[in-house]
């Protein structure tokens, strides 16, 4: 697995010194920068702040958003929450169970509750979604 | 002649394709301005044009808009009854200012309330928000002026004051039009709340699925900086968890920790970030503070019900009619809420279920609508507010399905601090799941061992399942250690006791 080079992570922690409690934002930056973040980072950041790689593993393993490994396929975020499931999200995303060619995966709520079924993708979020328009969506990902 | 368009960027207008309808009013030559929402939802895109409103738009409908023969047209937006019916305060500017504009949220009323606060002193200001009545819009309800006063006299070299923008519940999207739409109401109301408690820096934390009201915000602290100075204000980004919308979990966040939830005591407010005294507000309540500040506290505190006063940004979602955000003083009843305002089911069909409060909200059934709006009203009938989000859902929806997803999400979502909330919910789904498949349960193979004296032998019913899961619930409710594990058992129970048909019992078995 191609990791990061060492310089770039450097950058983003000399950015980041004398942060209060800079953790989650190196580790937002790393993610946004290369993708996800891989275990071969964990001690760098750790002596940087000073903690255990066994707090910094922790932290990233807690939070849903940080991944250690880069995604396989491309990813579309479909709200599974229950505002969506009032308007019909279970029977569209059993729909699109068998889709290979894009990761459709659950978010718990994008906060457009009155405009369901939701998904987010990239920048980009799309509300209404009916069954042609997901289908059109995974065509443009995939 | 030019006309000037006014169409909004917020997330969700943005998410039914306003930017396509912005595009086509340019190309068309008009002057388009990007405007916070009116937050009539299922309106958007929703263009004005001299106070007269058209949604919901495509740009295939522009051309005819422009030509006067558009069939969209609503009148005018401030006449509609959505709008008339509504006691905007906190939402005031909705719909009429360009989030990142200085002169338009000047133009709009804008500082007036930390220019009072700075007149009136920090004791002044205190006095001002205890006596306005606000309570904690974030769900709790604690009265804000009793936090800020327990950490105004906290001795401390440093303090602070966080906000809470992890706004995970379903049906719940207020903070977000806040933040994208008036970040400036939000800065000025941290602003206030800082002179008031004498706190150097400020935090906010908004969840990672929010990068439009991120990007917004950011946008605007640079803006207002020289403003609110010397106190200074940063955006911190959460990662997807949803308990850290618990204070405790957030701070731990904010620490770069594991979200985990602390035992209270020590309150935030005298032990909270980084071990220093800190005002943890919502979004909302710290957004109110500007309006109480601008038009003193016996305004405020007029409008309102029981022991709620003045207003709450309502958020009607889910299957309804007339989705979007509908704010009021307290006291309009549910049904009013979701029939009138809401005007019922987006796919006709009749209300099967409301849930309030979000994900960890009671579902209620048309049989509370008569419910006034406020938090006392609410809690007595087993059921709470929260941050006043509704979902509505039609007769299609299971809820025993919904209890099951309750138990689930609280599972996947458990901090894992506290037993009943991380282990409880894993055996919740397993109880709901052999009630639903009515299977019943024998004894495992662990029970069945001859040693095993005091197992029990013979299995167990239906009926012993129900009382189990509300055993559990009850073990839940009472012994986690914050609102996640302990308010999971609202949705559960609410669901079992009110809709007991749709988890194949008659009616009579599950109210005993």
């Amino acid at each position: 697995m191609k990791m990061a080079p060492d310089s770039d992570i450097d950058d983003i922690l000399t950015e980041h010194a004398g942060r209060e409690g800079a953790l989650l934002p190196i580790l937002h930056d790393i993610q946004a920068r290369f993708g996800h973040v891989g275990e071969a980072v964990i001690p760098t950041i750790a002596q940087a702040l000073n903690i255990s790689r066994a707090e910094v593993h922790g932290v990233i393993s807690f939070y849903h958003d940080f991944h250690t490994t880069p995604p396989r396929l491309p990813v579309i975020k479909l709200c599974r929450a229950e505002s969506c499931q009032a308007r019909g999200v279970e029977a569209l995303a059993a729909a699109f169970a068998d889709e290979t060619r894009v990761s459709i995966e659950p978010v718990y709520c994008l906060g457009l509750c009155s405009v369901g079924p939701n998904a987010w993708v990239g920048d980009q979020l799309y509300a209404r979604l009916t069954p042609e328009r997901l289908a059109a969506l995974v065509e443009q990902v995939a | 002649m030019t006309r000037t368009v006014r169409i909004s960027n917020d997330a969700l207008a943005l998410a039914c394709g306003a930017d396509h309808v912005a595009a086509a009013f340019a190309a068309a030559g008009c002057v388009v301005e990007r405007v916070s929402s009116w937050g009539m939802h299922w309106l958007e895109p929703l263009a004005e044009i001299a106070g007269e409103g058209f949604g919901p738009l495509t740009a295939d409908d522009v051309a005819a808009v422009l030509a006067g023969t558009s069939a969209l047209g609503i009148g005018a937006i401030a006449a509609h009854p959505f709008i008339a019916r509504q006691q905007r305060f906190t939402f005031a500017r909705a719909g009429q200012t360009r989030p990142l504009s200085l002169d338009d949220y000047a133009a709009h009323g804008g500082w007036a309330g930390l220019d009072a606060a700075r007149r009136i002193g920090p004791d002044g200001v205190i006095g001002e928000v205890t006596r306005s009545g606000l309570r904690g819009r974030g769900g709790a309800g604690f009265p804000a002026g009793i936090k800020w006063t327990t950490v105004a006299k906290a001795p401390a070299a440093r303090k602070y004051v966080v906000c809470n923008a992890d706004e995970g519940d379903s049906a719940t999207f207020a903070d977000r039009m806040v933040m994208e739409g008036d970040p400036f109401g939000l800065i000025e109301g941290m602003a206030i709340a800082a002179h008031a408690v004498g706190a150097q820096m400020g935090y906010i934390y908004v969840r990672s699925e929010y990068p439009h009201a991120i990007a917004t915000l950011r946008g605007a602290l640079d803006l207002a900086a020289p403003i609110i100075a010397p106190f200074r204000i940063e955006v911190r980004v959460g990662a997807g968890s949803y308990v850290c919308g618990e204070e405790t979990a957030l701070l731990n966040s904010l620490e770069g920790r594991r979200g985990e939830v602390r035992a209270k005591p020590p309150l935030p407010a005298i032990e909270g970030l980084f071990g220093q005294p800190t005002v943890v507000n919502n979004v909302l309540t710290l957004a109110a503070v500007p309006w109480i500040m601008a038009h003193g506290s016996a305004a405020y505190a007029a409008v309102g019900y029981g022991r709620s006063r003045g207003t709450m940004p309502i958020q009607l979602a889910g299957n309804v009619r007339y989705g979007g955000l509908f704010e009021a003083g307290f006291g309009m009843t549910l049904g009013e809420l979701v029939m009138e305002i809401g005007g019922g089911t987006a796919s006709g069909r009749p209300v099967h279920a409301v849930q309030v409060g979000g994900p960890l909200g009671a579902y209620h059934t048309p049989a509370d609508f008569h419910l006034p709006f406020d938090y006392e009203s609410f809690a007595a009938a087993d059921g709470l507010i929260g941050h006043a989000g509704i979902t509505v859902f039609d007769d299609s929806a299971d809820m025993s399905a919904q209890a099951r997803f309750a138990m689930q999400f609280c599972a996947v979502e458990s901090c894992g601090k506290c037993t009943p909330c991380r282990i409880g919910s894993t055996r919740g789904v397993e109880v709901i799941d052999r009630i639903r498949a009515r299977s019943g349960r024998g004894a495992d193979p662990v029970e069945s061992l001859p040693q095993m004296h005091n197992a029990r032998k013979g299995g167990r019913s239906l009926a012993e399942d129900i009382t189990l899961l509300e055993d559990l619930c009850e073990t839940m409710k009472f012994g986690s250690l914050c609102a996640l594990g302990g308010f999971t058992p609202y949705p559960v129970l609410s669901a079992l006791r009110n809709f007991p048909q749709d988890f194949g019992l008659p009616a009579a078995a599950a109210a005993e």
